[in-house]
């Protein structure tokens, strides 16, 4: 099967733009509240995020982090590739603020489980949302679910979601490939 | 790169130059963990480790016992003194026994060079060397190497001086490999009768007079008299070695430049270093011991990784 764009580049900045009018409705002028991004790849999304917030609201003064979750994920020595850690970098506390934890694609659940885990080192939040570009929404292995949600696809097993970004990868767009193996 | 291509850390001698720039990365993010208000990541919580220590050790059992438990494995501590061994049991007997209780690693420091290696050829377990006799203590190595580049931005091209008792160090040793590998250049430096015969072999350079070698380097690395190893006497007095080679704020003075000074510890104050010296801003030992806990976390992880997987 080819691959098949559900998100080309403007349409993706609409879907951002949209999730950042939803944020600032329940968040205000984000004084009490916080966005983290799981690394490595939904960093991109909230490093967009934050800096669209920034203009939106008029404040610079949001926090923002970037979480790695490696050290907490439930398949080390399940995998034939050894797990690589990347950086954190959060300088604030979130205790009793509002998180949003932000990541591009939320499929198993798992990495979200690992992300709530990881984030316990950095304080007791008053409260946690989950925000995802795309949400697959069959085959979750946990009772997990977004608060906020860029785009919903249903998709089978042999499928694989991809979030294209401008650093890395030259284009902003998000496709649909088929594939035999998929890994999260 | 992304795997060990080892499955022990039995010394630097079997690395190569990607292992160790993966340990460092891996460090990296450990350092981070170490410096967060909650210290502990989950890692490693169905990996149990036995510290086999057949030898004293503070800092360095320590060491491995914080990084073990920061990576949430469960630990057994073995020292030689209070155990079995003093009945008569061989060395593999006790590891096996210690194995039986299903361990999944071992961290051993040993007086006898080649410990490591006999006991990773005849058991079935990751072994990590935390010293064997005068041979290597890989751990240590690593992260001295890792300070240097925490301090110097890189290893590579820098002027490394190993000054002291070089012919019973297993720091000597284990340092001048990683620093190669890493593609600085090494010098070591000390009383003749304490250099070992054929460390030229090695492409070291070797020179007697402190001063010298001080006016070359941009790290001093000063290791201890280990009286302990000596079986007769390789210099008049221990206040004639420190005349010699003792390292003093005077001589620091005198150079025209600031250069780092480290210490692997324990310290003998007065004798190789001056306290003034030790506890100064070119001193970065405290920074070696905290570097220590992270480098350690890092091996274990890496290693850990290998052990036969679950499903």
């Amino acid at each position: 099967m080819q691959p098949r764009v559900i998100l080309n580049s403007r349409q993706l900045e609409l879907t951002i733009n949209r999730l950042c009018r939803q944020l600032i409705e329940n968040h205000d002028d984000f004084s009490n509240s916080v966005l983290i991004g799981l690394q490595p790849r939904g960093v991109f999304l909230a490093q967009r995020i934050y800096h669209l917030l920034q203009e939106m609201t008029g404040c610079d003064t949001i926090d923002f982090g970037q979480l790695d979750i490696t050290f907490f994920r439930d398949d080390f020595r399940r995998r034939n590739s050894p797990l690589i850690p990347n950086q954190t970098t959060i300088d604030f506390l979130v205790e009793n603020k509002k998180v949003v934890m932000i990541d591009d694609v939320l499929y198993t659940g798992r990495t979200i489980r690992a992300g709530l885990d990881a984030m316990l080192a950095f304080g007791r939040p008053a409260g946690v949302e989950l925000l995802v570009l795309i949400d697959r929404r069959f085959r979750r292995h946990l009772p997990i679910q977004p608060d906020y949600t860029g785009k919903t696809v249903d998709s089978v097993i042999s499928e694989r979601v991809d979030v294209r970004w401008e650093e890395t990868d030259g284009t902003n767009e998000v496709i649909l490939n088929s594939l035999k193996k998929h890994d999260e | 790169m992304s795997e060990l291509s080892s499955d022990h850390l039995l010394g630097i001698k079997y690395l190569n130059e990607a292992d160790i720039e993966l340990i460092f990365s891996t460090a990296d993010n450990f350092k981070d963990v170490i410096n967060r208000p909650i210290k502990k990541v989950p890692s490693l919580r169905d990996i149990t480790i036995a510290n086999l220590f057949f030898e004293n050790s503070t800092r360095t059992r320590l060491s491995f016992e914080l990084a073990e438990k920061r990576l949430s494995a469960d630990v057994v501590n073995f020292s030689a003194a209070s155990s079995s061994v003093k009945k008569g049991e061989t060395l593999i007997d006790t590891v096996n026994n210690i194995l039986a209780m299903k361990v999944d690693m071992v961290v051993m420091r040993h007086p006898n060079p080649g410990a490591g290696l006999f006991l990773s050829q005849h058991v079935d377990s990751r072994i990590v060397n935390a010293g064997d006799g005068a041979h290597e203590h890989p751990t240590q190595a690593l992260l001295d190497a890792f300070s240097i580049r925490e301090r110097l931005g890189a290893v590579s091209g820098k002027k490394v001086l190993i000054v002291g008792d070089i012919l019973h160090s297993r720091v000597a040793l284990s340092n001048i490999f990683c620093l190669q590998k890493l593609g600085a250049k090494v010098m070591v430096c000390g009383p003749p009768t304490l250099m070992p015969k054929y460390i030229q072999s090695l492409g070291v350079e070797v020179e007697f007079n402190l001063d010298k070698a001080l006016a070359w380097c941009d790290v001093a690395n000063m290791l201890r008299i280990q009286l302990e190893r000596q079986d007769t006497r390789f210099f008049p007095s221990l206040r004639e070695y420190s005349m010699l080679y003792g390292l003093t704020s005077d001589r620091l003075n005198r150079l025209d430049r600031k250069i780092i000074v480290m210490h692997p510890g324990p310290i003998n104050r007065g004798v190789e270093i001056t306290s003034e010296v030790a506890d100064s801003e070119h001193s970065i030992i405290l920074d070696q011991v905290e570097n220590g806990v992270a480098i350690r976390m890092a091996v274990l992880y890496l290693l850990a990784s290998k052990i036969e997987r679950l499903a």
